[in-house]
């Protein structure tokens, strides 16, 4: 292979300034960490709702949650960025699309962060689903023949061991929503794609090098998410629960 | 205590309860029995509105349960109900098993609910496990657990759904004689149970079903001695001739 290695790029300074390309990296982390973090939050609040709605008795309540899964999850990730970044403005009223057009800060890091989190919402919402259908029926029996009311039975009952039940799938999505974050670069994220495309562009052969890092920079962060689901997964652990463990 | 009236329900155009009819008196015990699919699980839980019926009419306590305007969850909360499968809540302690109804329906504090708790659980012969987890107990050990679940609500009758049927034949005994027990203390209890050596120690009446019907609804003595109906005498001498 001739190739003219060169690692000394990122202690390079960019044509247009002072920051080194070192920098850059950082910061693309930076962003990439703060998608994956706040879409994983969305994702795991309206997941585990529109799950949870598709198990409940009332078929308009199960209704709803389905739509939204089907709606979610039927269409490609970047076209979602690219429907929320280009066509829901144009369906709001002038003058707020005016303003989300040309005033909203962060646009978007915000509009990343919206479309990444309903994606993984509708695949966390069929891991919910999954979690909780795979009780056994007689659990919920027996949460209400207690007395205890629907949602107290879903509270106390269902879903404490629903989401132990689905924690290591939980864990492929969390790893997921960090992998999945690189198509906000499409949009103009200064995330690790992003400055890893930019290098490429700017360095003039360094192709190597730029992609080696943030690709490096990824692995550690999906680990991570890895070990922190781990961490809880060994904390929920139910004795004499075999499933669980 | 229980009216069951003129009760049909149907699984879309599939009948599984035909005009049933029947009642449980205060401090009786009513054992129900009969084939498997002949409806008993699914009469015992339409009883605390777990299923639902189409026609006829429940009443428990002087409570219509198939009425839209009762509150089920406040009528169900005196209503003690043992299930085949135990069904305590695997991810809590047995003391937070017996403790959680109490708290979360009745509003009793966490130390009252604790308190009752471990009385129950002494008194099913358990209080050694009381910092246990369902999974870690034996199949006998958790149904008697469920069975002092129920009992903590201070329920007015107790429904059993074939409480020993996934037992191992060496642990139905310790359940059997909690109930029993119960029984003696004069507990309203309905029992869809297999176990004719109980329904013979404690039933007042036995309640056989066949296909979705009541057939036979006798005290225990002429159910035992002169069953009526055919179905029930086949019945009785397929499961006594061992």
């Amino acid at each position: 292979m001739n190739y003219n290695w060169n690692w000394g790029v990122f202690f390079q300074t960019i044509p247009a300034g002072d920051e080194t390309y070192l920098t850059w990296v950082i910061h693309g982390l930076g962003w990439t960490i703060a998608i994956s973090l706040c879409a994983w939050v969305i994702a795991l609040v309206l997941g585990s709702i529109a799950g949870t709605l598709r198990t409940v008795p009332n078929k308009k309540l199960a209704f709803i949650g389905h739509t939204w899964v089907e709606f979610f999850r039927n269409v490609p990730l970047l076209m979602q960025l690219f429907l929320w970044f280009f066509v829901v403005p144009e369906l709001l009223p002038r003058d707020l699309a005016m303003w989300v057009k040309q005033d909203m800060p962060a646009k978007e890091f915000l509009t990343a962060v919206v479309a990444l989190g309903l994606f993984t919402s509708a695949r966390v919402a069929e891991q919910v689903r999954a979690g909780i259908q795979a009780l056994p029926r007689g659990q919920r029996n027996a949460g209400l023949a207690l007395g205890l009311t629907q949602t107290q039975t879903y509270r106390f009952v269902l879903l404490p061991m629903a989401f132990r039940i689905i924690i290591p799938p939980l864990t492929s999505e969390f790893m997921n929503a960090f992998k999945n974050s690189g198509v906000a670069y499409a949009v103009g994220v200064w995330e690790l794609v992003f400055v890893s495309r930019q290098m490429v562009e700017e360095t003039g052969g360094q192709v190597i090098e730029s992609l080696i890092v943030p690709t490096v920079l990824y692995i550690v962060c999906a680990y991570a998410a890895n070990r922190v689901m781990a961490v809880i997964e060994s904390r929920a652990h139910v004795p004499g629960f075999i499933v669980a463990k | 205590m229980i009216k069951i009236e003129n009760v049909s329900k149907w699984y879309g155009n599939f009948q599984v309860l035909t005009d049933c009819t029947t009642n449980v008196e205060k401090g009786e015990v009513v054992v129900v029995c009969g084939p498997s699919g002949s409806g008993k699980s699914t009469l015992i839980k339409c009883v605390n509105g777990l299923e639902p019926i189409q026609q006829g009419k429940i009443v428990v306590n002087g409570t219509q349960v198939n009425d839209l305007r009762t509150d089920l969850p406040k009528l169900r909360a005196h209503v003690g109900m043992v299930f085949q499968h135990f069904e305590l809540f695997p991810h809590m302690s047995i003391t937070q098993n017996l403790a959680i109804g109490q708290v979360k329906v009745l509003g009793r504090s966490q130390d009252e609910a604790m308190e009752r708790g471990l009385r129950l659980l002494d008194r099913v012969g358990l209080k050694a496990h009381a910092n246990k987890f369902p999974g870690e107990l034996s199949g006998g050990q958790q149904q008697r657990v469920a069975i002092a679940r129920a009992l903590s609500m201070d329920p007015i009758c107790m429904l059993f759904d074939e409480p020993t049927s996934a037992l191992d034949p060496e642990m139905i005994n310790e359940v059997l004689d909690v109930m029993v027990e119960l029984a003696k203390e004069g507990m309203t209890m309905m029992v869809v149970t297999h176990e004719m050596g109980f329904a013979r120690k404690v039933a007042n009446r036995v309640v056989f079903m066949d296909q979705g019907q009541i057939v036979e609804d006798a005290t225990k003595d002429d159910f035992f001695g002169q069953p009526r109906s055919d179905r029930a005498q086949q019945f009785l001498s397929k499961i006594l001739n061992h």
